[in-house]
């Protein structure tokens, strides 16, 4: 059998997450379709005036992105463990937090990216200009991976357990205040002829953060749960 | 029995931390209940009227030792979590369970006077203040590691898991506060502060005995609780059967 070095097991890995999602293409697509259908919720709960919808739109995209991001986390793990895979990926001998990783970048480019794309467009209808649909797409960019990483804390923590789906947002939607702050803020912040500068830092500071502390603690939480 | 010297590591045990706690929360009890009543005294008959806010201030004697504890619980209950994790003791587990529901209550009562206090001086039951937003994330915080604990039937892999949770929402709380309160600098500006004229002497004598009386409650609350958990845990061994007789 070839040897592969670490970045071989991670680019294997992400080959093979790639090609599972693919093939089960809803997977992929119900998150996006729950993010257009709930950012397209809220005019009909508020009221169609523009003024209004334009101020509320930055939040309103970024908590319906996080939703959404959120919907697809239950799965992360959940399938492998119930195949096994899991098992056997925590006991060879390539360490766990960098499969947990590996695990947290294909969520982002599976959930987290099309997001991105799809955010610009919803921004339309809330009637953001170019620019601070600029600026929505760059911070969704930023934001979105540190939500897979932190989700995946929570996801390796409710691992087979009673109604998972509930607890995990329960778990998750207090670590994703940060990002959410300082994602809508950036936009808010734009718009108000502010600097945005410093947003941008601080996601990215969380962003680094989580890479460095996440798979750490993903991969106790997987190995408390595989017990 | 060994007369030389006392065994801390003894009462790791929870067999033997049973019978310590037994013995000890009657004190926290008394101790809790006296310092309560002359903080009352104190707060509702010695301290003078405040300038500004009239008698309505009076619900700080409450309010301020309840944020306090409730921030503090949370850091002692990561504390408890993480060593549990890294020592593998049982103990700690049921600590860390022990502390949560006195946290969230503490955490709900001041959230709770809070909003009191505020209907009559700032003229609305909720504003989305930093300090006020924080407090109630706190409370998240705390129904999640409750909600987690529950959910999970194997105790041992429930205190693991909830150790885990507890130790990243601790890591977490500086980041969570810190943006909560550059969130609300951006949006309004300068906000509602609670500091009213310089504090006399009584109200800060109020507000310390009882910050000292709710720090009892908590001890006691939390042992009696964890000896609750150690009897339902343990409730196949032989001694529990000799101990609830």
């Amino acid at each position: 059998m070839k040897k592969l070095g670490l970045f071989g097991v991670m680019a294997a890995l992400l080959r093979r997450e790639v090609s599972v999602a693919l093939r089960q293409k809803g997977e992929v697509l119900t998150p996006l379709v729950f993010f257009v259908v709930v950012a397209s919720l809220f005019p009909l709960g508020v009221g169609p005036e523009s003024a209004l919808l334009l101020r509320m739109a930055p939040g309103v995209l970024w908590v319906s992105a996080l939703l959404a991001a959120m919907l697809s986390l239950q799965r992360l793990f959940a399938t492998d463990h119930a195949d096994g895979s899991l098992e056997q990926m925590a006991l060879s001998s390539t360490p766990l937090g960098l499969l947990v990783a590996a695990k947290a970048l294909t969520h982002f480019l599976l959930s987290g990216l099309p997001l991105v794309l799809m955010a610009p467009v919803l921004g339309l209808q809330f009637g953001l200009e170019s620019r601070s649909l600029g600026i929505l797409m760059l911070t969704l960019l930023l934001g979105t991976p540190t939500l897979s990483l932190i989700g995946s804390i929570g996801a390796a923590l409710t691992l087979g357990v009673r109604g998972a789906g509930v607890l995990l947002s329960l778990l998750i939607l207090p670590l994703y205040i940060p990002v959410l702050i300082f994602g809508a803020g950036a936009v808010e912040a734009d718009a108000a002829g502010l600097g945005i500068g410093g947003h941008l830092s601080l996601l990215a500071a969380l962003f680094v953060l989580s890479v460095f502390f996440a798979p750490l603690a993903t991969k106790t939480a997987l190995r408390i749960s595989l017990e | 029995m060994n007369t030389q010297k006392i065994h801390w590591f003894k009462f790791s045990s929870p067999q033997n931390f049973y019978f310590l706690a037994g013995r000890m929360w009657p004190w926290f009890a008394v101790l809790a209940t006296v310092l309560a009543a002359v903080a009352l005294w104190i707060g509702l008959v010695m301290a003078p009227v405040d300038a500004q806010q009239g008698q309505g201030y009076r619900i700080i004697f409450v309010h301020v030792p309840a944020a306090s504890l409730s921030m503090f619980v949370y850091l002692v209950m990561a504390g408890w979590a993480g060593f549990g994790l890294a020592f593998n003791t049982r103990l700690s587990g049921m600590m860390a369970s022990a502390l949560a529901p006195t946290g969230a209550i503490l955490a709900f009562l001041s959230l709770a006077t809070g909003s009191l206090w505020g209907k009559p001086m700032w003229g609305t039951w909720w504003v989305w203040d930093a300090r006020l937003t924080s407090s109630l994330i706190l409370l998240f915080l705390y129904l999640g590691f409750i909600a987690l604990q529950s959910s999970i039937d194997d105790p041992r892999r429930a205190d693991k898991a909830s150790a885990v949770l507890a130790l990243v929402g601790a890591v977490n709380i500086p980041i969570i506060y810190g943006s909560v309160y550059w969130w609300n600098t951006l949006h309004q500006g300068a906000s509602v502060t609670v500091k009213g004229a310089s504090i006399a002497p009584a109200m800060l004598w109020g507000m310390g005995l009882m910050t000292a009386a709710f720090w009892m409650y908590a001890i006691t609350m939390t042992l009696v609780r964890v000896r609750a958990i150690i009897l339902d845990r343990e409730r196949h061994a032989e001694w529990v059967k000799h101990a609830v007789e």
